[in-house]
């Protein structure tokens, strides 16, 4: 699949000695319901896909209308190699027509009126015929719907859809590719199925891609590199792993999805074992988590996603799991299909856990449980 | 039934439409996507024959229309004779009147088109005009039909400025709602209930094609 998607970019494959990096530098003014603040960024990317992760309002959709052209910057530069889209001072600003930027917006929005192939074929003018007929072909072929092309979004699934809009941005042969959270109007069970095929069809397309997600699991899933964005500023980047596992404030903790941020000191290294014991607040609560470059009596933070902790109601025994905490259920609330339970075992922990096995367990406020927790996943936090 | 003033609404009807079609979607275009401050204006006057009196309205067409008007003398150059008491002049007027009929139904489906279509196809490098004729258009198609129906029944039945700006000339500017008022006035009941059921007929089925139409746009394309 990539290597065919490859041959639509024929000539940026072989021409990598022209850097095709997308630069942005941007300012503008945001509005939202907690004030205004300054979206104010500035990066480039080279090829390949680039994750951009951040709450939502925190300015992400704006920043990819302001690369795209729908939403002028008040000041800035943007630019793909030596070509100019934008630039403040110049007096630049190249309309979205002519900028040659791929777009897959949140909702996707095809054209309802027209068929999956009239769709694909809406932004190619100017070829013969023939050469036009050949790029649609190939594009539906590339991402599996050819057998699709007289039908109309609606009669489309969800994926399929995502994988039309897709082509019709790709068919056009852009120098980069912005998607904002192409996923999320999907159901979750099929969305890691329908993130694999959206990786493997973009992974190798050698134009940079900016992908806008506020999911980890997407983020872990396509990113190379990641750009953290928060209330307008770019508060960390680099790989995911580096970004997500060592998140610097407590935002990024919590949309890393560690919804347990613990302060800890080191209080004991097992080098052989790769592991090491941390002593959780003022307590005597331990953890055993895998060692990173620490001493004993440093200070540091500890991130557990409440996805992770597993409850008990009876003392649980023969796992291998290292770390088994005795404590008492605080309180229990839904949020949506989730239930997530308060357990207090000398600092306070939240669980995360299926409705039917709130359920199952009979559980109420007050009630001895267990929490399990595997080594790696207690997550150091810089 | 007066066949004469029959096929002369029918024609004042097909020409003012079609006129209205050519002024009207570019007028309404600009109401819907123009951002400039004092469109609310523009959209004031548009809506004006709405509200007024057709003798108000018919009364300054009247005058701009006749011979000491800059418009009615250069008709009388070009063409040897005034445009009051026309039937081009009373194209005009119709048109004039007829305007918030066809821009109103047009410019609103056209604001419903979803922005983010539009946004669509600029990132996708295609012109505002093609935009138009491959998004906006196909997707206000019950609005242009809505349009383009009231425009017509609105037109067949108007009286008051016709009657201002065209007179009662036989062949030339008497509709058949003028033809009515004549039936009734030399007490002619059976004449005027045969052309006035015409009318309610024509109304009837116009507006029956609108609201069908209405109805089976939206089953067509569901939006997803």
């Amino acid at each position: 699949m990539a290597t065919t998607l490859n041959r639509l970019h024929p000539k940026a494959s072989s021409d990598s000695t022209v850097s095709s990096a997308l630069q942005v530098r941007v300012r503008r003014t945001l509005t939202s319901e907690d004030g205004s603040f300054q979206l104010d960024v500035a990066f480039a990317l080279e090829k390949g896909i680039t994750i951009l992760f951040g709450p939502s309002g925190a300015g992400k959709t704006t920043l990819l209308d302001c690369i795209a052209g729908l939403t002028d910057p008040d000041q800035g530069q943007i630019a793909t190699g030596a070509r100019v889209m934008f630039d403040s001072e110049e007096g630049i600003n190249l309309s979205p027509r002519e900028r040659k930027i791929g777009y897959v917006f949140q909702d996707l929005a095809l054209f309802p009126h027209l068929t999956v192939e009239a769709n694909v074929a809406y932004g190619i003018g100017g070829l013969k015929a023939e050469d036009r007929k050949r790029r649609i072909a190939d594009s539906l072929e590339s991402l599996g719907i050819a057998d699709l092309s007289a039908r109309r979004p609606a009669e489309l699934s969800g994926g399929e859809r995502q994988r039309v809009a897709l082509a019709r941005a790709l068919v056009t042969q852009p120098s980069v590719l912005l998607l904002d959270e192409p996923l999320a109007a999907l159901d979750m069970p099929v969305r890691m199925k329908i993130a694999e095929d959206l990786r493997k069809s973009i992974q190798s397309l050698p134009i940079p891609l900016l992908y806008v997600t506020h999911s980890r699991d997407e983020v872990f899933m396509l990113g190379e590199r990641m750009l953290m964005l928060e209330r307008g500023k770019i508060i960390a980047e680099g790989t995911p792993h580096q970004v997500m596992s060592a998140p610097r404030s407590e935002t990024v903790a919590q949309l890393a999805g560690f919804e347990n941020v613990f302060d800890a000191e080191v209080t004991s290294i097992h080098e052989e074992r790769g592991t090491m014991t941390c002593k959780l607040g003022e307590r005597k609560v331990e953890l055993e988590t895998p060692l990173v470059r620490a001493e004993v009596g440093s200070k540091l933070r500890v991130g557990v996603s409440a996805g992770d902790v597993l409850l008990a109601t009876s003392a649980p025994v023969g796992l291998s799991a290292r770390n088994i905490l005795p404590g008492k259920l605080v309180s229990l609330w839904q949020r949506d299909m989730i239930v997530v339970a308060r357990v207090d075992c000398g600092v306070e922990m939240s669980v995360h856990l299926t409705l039917a096995a709130r359920d199952a367990l009979q559980l109420s406020p007050g009630r001895p449980v267990w929490l399990i927790v595997k080594t790696h996943s207690c997550h150091l936090l810089g | 039934m007066d066949w004469q003033a029959f096929w002369l609404t029918f024609r004042l009807a097909v020409i003012v439409t079609a006129v209205l079609l050519a002024v009207g979607l570019p007028l309404a275009y600009w109401i819907a996507f123009s951002r400039w401050r004092w469109k609310f204006l523009c959209e004031a006057v548009v809506a004006l024959p709405i509200v007024l009196p057709p003798t108000v309205l018919g009364f300054y067409v009247l005058i701009a229309l006749g011979a000491r008007s800059p418009l009615g003398r250069w008709w009388q150059s070009m063409t040897g004779h005034t445009l009051a008491f026309t039937f081009e002049g009373l194209v005009i007027g119709s048109v004039i009147y007829s305007l918030p009929f066809a821009v109103q139904p047009f410019a609103a489906a056209f604001s419903a088109v979803d922005r983010r279509l539009l946004n669509a196809s600029a990132v996708l490098g295609v012109s505002k005009l093609r935009t138009f004729w491959r998004v906006i258009l196909p997707l206000s198609l019950s609005g242009l039909v809505t349009g383009i129906a009231l425009t017509f029944a609105h037109t067949i039945g108007e009286f008051g400025v016709v009657l201002m700006v065209g007179g009662n000339i036989p062949g030339v500017t008497r509709t058949l709602s003028i033809n009515i008022f004549d039936q009734v006035q030399d007490l002619n009941y059976a004449a005027a209930n045969t052309t006035s059921l015409v009318l309610l007929v024509i109304a009837f089925i116009l507006l029956s094609v609108v609201y069908s139409f209405n109805r089976r746009s939206w089953s067509l394309w569901p939006r997803p």
